[in-house]
């Protein structure tokens, strides 16, 4: 009761009106990450509105099935995400560890998924700056790549970068809650670390249900 | 800990929801795959408003599976007003970000197509 009691802040009169504090402060925050990642995605869409034709084409140079595997990990971890969440409200301390852990490996495997991508852009030359022999020139045909297809993968890393980054940071996190919930610190009266991690999670998994088809589905029609 | 029965419920959805939730977004992440792959502008035997539909469908696609992850794993929907009010004050700018930003551009040359 003693640990339960000092998770109680001195300035909130009880623990309804600190969770409330809580959830509208993290919302406030996320408010804040939208606007972060909204300056990429008008980026995306200024160039993509003058540079169809080659973003569809280096779009369709993306590997389509490792990206809906990728979506549906991520739909996965967020699932599992939930779970710990409804586990950590009723106290549960094994669930909570599971369900955390599980959603660690989803998370794990979007990563390491996203790995194998970047090492196949980096064998075609597609990494602006770094390994970028592919970006000007093909080199099957040896025709020369049309204007905004480098730029395209300028936005391909940048946006995948900055979410894989996210998903980078949130991982320790979940790791610790995983630890603090398996020591029994959380329960119905309060579980808001668990919660608010959570709303993190799911903010990261809404970025990539954009992400997916703005980057990975534009040349799916046949702009080839 | 006591488990004080009679402490305030949480009114979340319930697991048998989560799941439903995660089957919606798998099928529409499916869909989303498959419509990309119809040329609407073959379909349609429109060139300019072909490009167009295929970027409703998906946007539309995405802002559902976006909503469902909000009301629901979120639990906007159980949550008080203010917090729904900071999720739409996020549309909201975003939509300003994007508004004058394309609507800048696409007045200073007829170079600029949005989304064709």
């Amino acid at each position: 009761m003693s640990s339960l009691a000092s998770a109680l802040q001195h300035h909130f009169a009880d623990f309804k009106q600190q969770k409330e504090s809580a959830v509208l402060g993290m919302w406030s925050f996320l408010v804040q990450e939208v606007m972060f990642f909204g300056g990429l995605f008008v980026t995306y869409a200024v160039f993509r509105s003058q540079y169809s034709h080659a973003f569809a084409l280096a779009s369709g140079e993306l590997n389509v099935n490792l990206g809906g595997v990728n979506t549906i990990v991520l739909i996965c971890s967020s699932l599992t995400m939930a779970m710990a969440v409804h586990a950590a409200s009723k106290g549960n301390r094994g669930a909570i560890a599971l369900w955390l852990m599980l959603t660690i490996l989803f998370g794990s495997i979007f990563l390491g998924v996203k790995v194998v991508e970047y090492k196949e852009k980096w064998d075609h030359g597609f990494i602006p700056g770094i390994s970028d022999h592919g970006l000007f020139v093909d080199h099957e045909t040896h025709q020369p790549r049309p204007t905004g297809f480098a730029l395209y993968f300028a936005l391909y890393f940048a946006m995948t970068g900055l979410h894989a980054i996210h998903m980078i940071i949130g991982i320790p996190i979940l790791a610790t809650l995983a630890i603090n919930g398996l020591r029994g610190k959380y329960g119905p009266e309060y579980y808001t670390p668990v919660e608010m991690t959570g709303l993190y999670w799911h903010f990261v998994d809404i970025v990539w249900i954009f992400l997916f088809p703005l980057l990975y589905l534009i040349g799916a029609h046949g702009a080839h | 800990m006591d488990a004080t029965p009679h402490h305030e419920e949480h009114h979340g959805p319930s697991v048998k929801m989560y799941w439903a939730i995660f089957g919606a977004l798998c099928v529409l992440t499916i869909a989303t795959v498959l419509a990309a792959k119809v040329d609407f502008a073959q379909v349609m035997g429109n060139e300019s408003m072909g490009g167009f539909v295929n970027n409703i469908v998906a946007l539309g696609i995405a802002f559902t599976k976006a909503s469902l992850v909000v009301l629901f794993f979120m639990h906007v929907k159980y949550e008080n007003k203010l917090v729904g009010l900071a999720v739409v004050s996020s549309v909201v700018w975003l939509c300003f970000l994007i508004l004058i930003m394309i609507s800048d551009y696409l007045t200073r040359s007829s170079d600029w197509h949005l989304f064709s």
